[in-house]
């Protein structure tokens, strides 16, 4: 016996939507049962994860504040997947926007130059992330070095480079010797949103991007561009658009959108350099893009599962003691199964019976 | 015993687990599928494996358990990307989320144990011989895995009719199906087998390499024995030559640090992974045109019926 | 299995029927008579979703026969064959190998009776040697045979020697000719000491002269008992060859007879059908201005998979359909992509546009001179597999269309002229607006044929229009082509179909080894002269 795909004559829409849900349903139901064999409840997990954020105003504030990053990452992931590229260093371009974008806030901490500061720091993170992305693209594009290893080999290297700068040459003489530079001033900090929250302003940066993202990938030639290339790269040539000139804007507009999301983050939400100044998002937005069927709209709602399952990981980290690695574990599992779910909308699987062979 | 002799005594040590991670996964791409997981699969091993040599009190189970572990995340990975069809790379990169997760959660109850490293062998009269005595009959077993399985590869792919079938599915599945090769069967197979050499590298890791278990251990050496398989244009022989070459690196960046030259540790830290990307800019330049890659590396295979 | 199959006769189903029953009884009869059955197929159906390629088909093959599998594009032989082989599994049907029942689950079940295959499109491995690609080919385990490449070595030059069939078994695969490549998977074949051989249109890559030396291996193999199951649409090659013909149309099975014993006309018309139209002239032909010209072409070759371009020179008149004749993989589609801007050309003036120089822009300039281009692959390069009809529209005319508006695409815009080209070229759809990948190979190839003549060129250059098109939209294609020649465009027509080029083109030309012949008006070649030019040796201006 044996399993056998036969493709799909069409496609249907409905199952192309639903797809995503059947995925987030069969990780919930493999998550339950390792919470099963880990001795706790399941139930009380779900209650903890999902229900307990979902009707908490300060924890839906948190999940806003995660989504912000990855939505913004994610969003620019989707121009890279589309059309068949595999930027998977988001991480580093995202450390690369932090850094390059605090350049100036730094250099001027104490100044109170005012606002403008802020706009040009987003701009100069944005830049960072966009020129640190054209690295692997450049590298892909001329000599044909794979970006997936390129662009993941800068991630350790942007790391690294953050952690010199920050137990280095941009350290806090005042702080006591942490790995940590100065505080930004109020002037270079994104404003927050509502009076006692920490809803920052990142997020209309985040919706605007979304939107337009819509509107280039949807109507527009470079979207279309972008689309043909990634099905079929022969026709690209065939229709005039130059492939290795897409491939350069899609990693720029992909890291840049990424090194925003580091600056927004460190503008916005620490106010200073760290070592660690993400929770992973750079590779957490790649579930996100998938979750989201590589479009922006469905960005949105990758973003929000994801970090519902963040924040529902660090409640049950506190009050059931379950690792934060289970919920890395989940995502993992949630990525692989939307994978599958994707797969399974373009082919049904089939059981074949070998018959019986005579000797 | 020489400083020479120690320096290359380590700089094997370092080499064993990307040789054998990398072995495993060249076999896997040689057959025409990209397994992206090996970081999430060297991982669980890694854990699983000393989990399980901690409890059992037994390497060999310890190496065992690592081995199954990375075989079930493997099996995994083949049922989504070979029976369902689903995009090799997303798949890998998933794989590595799993696996690193699952290697937290299996390890979490471990970390702080520390356990005796695996001993070298210990040959009467030889193991002591002055100059290569240690290097050549002093080493602990996994690196004479690492090195008999690599020329059994050798021999396996240029050599054995079996070999030529894996390359033949890789080059070309279309063709390979034509002429009636069982292809996902054969990718099945081979994605299991770079599972076992993958969860080897791990017990490599927690067993030998640093006896204890850490989160993270693994330190992108998944990530740079996949570069390492392009390096050595997906031949066993110059695979010996990287893994060697990466791993003289690493340890040049453990005595530089030591040393402590006055650059940033940072910097040296960084050495693996700068060199990993030179290694790939380099060789892109050397070939010059067509790709050393197999030519259905990546593709999904569905053969219609 | 190619998505070019698809039924274009119109059913009239009940003289088919008893058609059919007459021919089944006959069957019945000759089996029982004839000890010599090797294998029978009977009832065969395959569906592929609503399509049927195979209609309960019946085929019976004796030992030493070589019998011929006749049929047009799209008639379903391939199909048929696939399942003999074991790469398709039939729906309904059974084969009877030796009077036994038998079913296959793979190739290597059929390989296992004795049933070898040479396919049309090779089943080669590009990057290994001409060793390497039989060794892999060969059953049997490790431990059964042992696994010499040394010994093997000797076979394979043995076998070349007594069928004429000479390789040298060290050669990696790309370096070979097409001619060579298919030697290859003869000798394949030869050296699992087939009962039964299956050859799918083995001609269609040879010149006329490498066809002749292949009949000889093929009677020789007869002569020693054998079956050869011979797949073709050239009927004189069949007449030539085969003492028993079997043809299918649309899927079902037409009929049974000596090909020998019938006449060309009667085996065309069951081969067809009796309504398919010739393609016909225009009236007048007036030959106006030059308007496609190269002046000394030469491009190396881009990877050693490709052909180089020597010193290429042509020139294409207004109102007049220039062919360019060759096997496959002597340099045509480097000379399309050089044509249509894919690939630059060193200087701009080397291609000339209505006189501008054009060697040096891009594929979207040419097409805004009036240049229109159409390429050998429909999915992946002439389309994209997974996008809506009236998306591929905007592929080739966003530029020219005005589809596209401060970076904008008009895709209401789009879907109008792809409804246009619909209805204008009769191509069959599914659905409103379905994906490039469920239509036929000819459905497509119309549409991909439509949109670029209603681009209304001035200059159109076609590589392979008809390729695994069935015979209806093949003859439409044709037509089109004429057509636009005649309201004074200039076409150029590569193709490797000699007689398509002699029923459409004006002048003729033929491109070997990245060199092109000069043009000789059709009228003044011979298929021999072309053959013999196709094979590479010189052949006098004059001539």
């Amino acid at each position: 016996m044996r399993l056998e795909l036969v493709p799909r004559a069409s496609v249907s829409p409905i199952a192309r939507a639903l797809s995503p849900v059947i995925a987030i349903v069969l990780a919930g139901l493999m998550a339950g049962l390792v919470i099963a064999l880990m001795g706790r409840s399941p139930m009380a997990a779900f209650d903890i994860y999902i229900r307990e954020p979902l009707g908490d105003s300060w924890a839906l504030q948190e999940m806003g504040i995660k989504m912000i990053p990855l939505t913004l990452i994610a969003t620019g992931l989707v121009y890279c997947f589309r059309a068949n590229l595999w930027n998977i260093g988001a991480e580093g371009q995202y450390t690369m926007g932090a850094i390059v974008g605090a350049i100036l806030p730094l250099a001027t901490q104490g100044m109170e130059l005012g606002r403008w500061l802020l706009v040009i720091a987003l701009i100069m993170g944005a830049i960072g992330g966009a020129v640190y992305a054209l690295i692997p693209s450049y590298l892909r594009v001329r000599l044909g070095v794979s970006e997936i290893l390129s662009s993941l080999m800068l991630v350790y290297i942007a790391q690294l480079f953050l952690d010199y700068l920050v137990r280095g040459p941009w350290r806090d003489p005042k702080g006591f010797n942490f790995p940590q530079s100065v505080m930004f001033d109020t002037g270079s900090t994104l404003p927050i949103l509502f009076e006692e929250g920490r809803l920052h302003a990142g997020l209309i940066l985040a919706v605007v991007v979304v939107l337009a993202s819509t509107v280039v990938l949807g109507w527009s030639l470079f979207g279309y561009a972008i689309k043909v290339i990634g099905s079929a790269p022969k026709a690209a040539g065939f229709s005039g658009f130059s492939a290795s000139r897409i491939s350069l804007m899609v990693f720029a507009i992909s890291g840049g959108l990424a090194g925003l999301a580091g600056i927004v983050e460190v503008s916005g939400q620490i106010g200073q350099l760290k070592p660690s100044i993400s929770a992973g998002y750079g590779f957490t937005a790649i579930t996100v893009a998938f979750l989201g069927r590589l479009h922006p709209l469905g960005v949105v709602f990758g973003a929000f599962v994801v970090s519902l399952t963040a924040i529902g990981g660090e409640n049950a980290q506190i009050m059931l003691k379950l690792p934060l690695d289970l919920t890395t574990c989940f995502q993992g599992f949630l990525l692989l199964c939307v994978l599958a779910a994707d797969a399974l909308t373009s082919s049904s699987i089939r059981v074949v019976r070998t018959p019986k062979k005579e000797a | 015993m020489d400083m020479t002799q120690a320096v290359l005594l380590t700089i094997l040590t370092a080499a064993t687990p990307l040789l054998l991670a990398a072995l495993g996964e060249l076999i896997v791409e040689r057959a025409g599928v990209l397994n992206l997981g090996l970081e999430g699969m060297m991982a669980t091993g890694a854990a699983c494996g000393f989990a399980a040599a901690t409890l059992t009190d037994s390497t060999g189970l310890g190496v065992v358990a690592a081995m199954l572990s990375a075989m079930l995340l493997a099996s995994l990975f083949g049922f989504v990307t070979l029976t369902l069809g689903a995009n090799q790379v997303a798949s890998g990169l998933a794989l590595t989320i799993v696996g690193l997760g699952l290697s937290g959660l299996i390890g979490a109850g471990f970390v702080g144990t520390s356990r005796t490293a695996v001993a070298g062998l210990q040959i009467e009269g030889l193991s002591d011989l002055p100059g290569f005595g240690k290097i050549l009959f002093g080493q602990d077993p996994f690196v004479y895995a690492a090195w008999a399985l690599t020329f059994a590869s050798i021999v396996f792919l240029r050599w054995t009719r079996a070999g030529l079938i894996v390359r033949s599915v890789g080059e070309n599945q279309t063709s390979a199906h034509a002429i009636g090769l069982p292809v996902l069967k054969i990718r099945f197979w081979a994605v299991l087998f770079g599972g076992a050499c993958a969860g080897l590298a791990g017990a490599y890791l927690s067993l030998v390499y640093t006896p204890f278990w850490s989160p993270g251990m693994t330190a992108g050496r998944g990530w740079i024995a996949l570069a390492l398989v392009v390096f050595a244009s997906w031949f066993p022989m110059r695979l010996l030559l990287g893994a060697i070459l990466f791993g003289g690196a690493t340890v040049l960046q453990l005595h530089a640090q030591a040393a402590s030259l006055g650059l940033p540790s940072q910097l040296l830290s960084a050495l693996p992974y700068l060199a990993t990307l030179l290694a790939l800019v380099l060789m892109s330049l050397g070939r010059r045109g067509g790709s050393a890659a197999p030519g259905s590396l990546g593709q999904s295979f569905v053969p219609d019926r | 299995m190619e998505a070019d199959e698809t039924s274009t006769v119109a059913g009239d189903s009940e003289k088919q029927t008893q058609m059919l029953a007459s021919i089944e009884a006959g069957l019945a009869a000759d089996s029982a008579q004839n000890s010599g059955l090797l294998v029978q197929m009977t009832g065969i159906t395959k569906r592929f979703g609503s399509f049927t390629a195979n209609d309960s088909i019946n085929l019976g093959v004796e030992r030493g026969q070589i019998h011929a599998l006749l049929g047009e594009n799209g008639a379903g032989k391939s199909t048929l064959m696939k399942i003999l082989n074991g790469l398709l599994r039939p729906d309904e049907g059974e084969i009877v190998w030796n009077g036994e029942a038998v079913q296959f689950e793979s190739p290597q079940d059929a390989a296992k009776l004795g049933i070898s295959m040479v396919f049309q499109h090779f089943s080669l491995f590009e990057n290994m040697s001409v060793l390497d690609n039989i060794a892999v080919a060969l059953p049997g385990s490790i431990r059964q045979n042992g696994f010499n490449l040394g010994r093997l070595s000797k076979r394979i030059e043995e076998v070349g020697e007594a069928y004429g069939l000479a390789l040298s078994p060290h050669r990696p695969v790309y370096s070979l000719s097409a001619g060579e490549r298919q030697r290859i998977e003869i000798i394949r074949a030869l050296l699992r000491d087939p009962k039964l051989l299956v050859l799918d249109e083995p001609t269609s890559v040879l010149t006329p002269q490498e066809a002749d030396a292949l009949f000889v291996t093929l009677e020789q193999l007869a002569q020693k008992g054998c079956g050869l199951l011979y797949i073709s649409h050239k009927l004189d090659e069949v007449q030539r060859l085969c003492s028993k013909a079997t043809i299918l149309r649309g899927g079902k099975l037409v009929g049974e007879c000596d090909p020998r014993k019938e006449d060309v006309r009667s085996l065309a018309a069951m081969m067809v059908g009796s309504h398919v139209p010739e393609v016909r002239s225009p009236a007048l032909h007036k030959i106006g201005d030059v308007r496609l010209e190269v002046e000394a072409l030469t491009l190396p070759a881009p990877d050693p998979h490709a052909k180089s371009l020597n010193h290429i020179m042509l020139s294409v008149h207004g109102g007049e359909v220039l062919g360019i004749a060759g096997i496959a993989g002597n340099g045509q589609s480097e000379l399309f992509a050089a044509l249509s801007g894919e690939t630059l050309a060193p200087q701009a003036r080397t291609i000339l546009i209505d006189t501008m120089p054009v060697g040096q822009l891009d594929i979207e300039s040419r097409r805004a001179l009036g240049a229109a281009f159409i390429p050998e692959q429909r999915l992946g390069h002439g389309a994209v597999p997974g996008m809506a009809l009236s998306d591929n529209l905007v592929l080739s005319r966003h530029g020219t269309d005005r589809l596209d508006r401060y970076g904008m695409v008009n895709f209401r815009r789009a879907r109008r002229l792809s409804d246009d080209v619909i209805s204008k070229f009769d191509v069959r759809i599914s659905g409103k607006n379905p994906v490039a990948s469920s239509l036929s190979g000819g459905n497509l190839q119309k549409f991909v044929v439509g949109r670029e003549i209603l681009a209304r060129p001035g200059v159109l250059v076609v590589d392979q229009p008809t390729w695994g098109v069935d015979a209806g939209a093949a003859v439409a294609i044709r037509q089109a082509l004429i057509n636009l020649a005649a309201q004074g465009a200039a076409v150029l027509v590569i193709s490797q179909d000699l007689d398509e080029l002699f029923s459409i083109s004006d002048r003729m030309a033929v491109l070997h080894e990245g060199s092109l012949s000069a043009a000789l008006p059709t009228g003044q070649v011979t298929r021999e002269t072309i053959g013999l030019m196709m094979a590479g040796s010189e052949v006098d201006d004059a001539a």
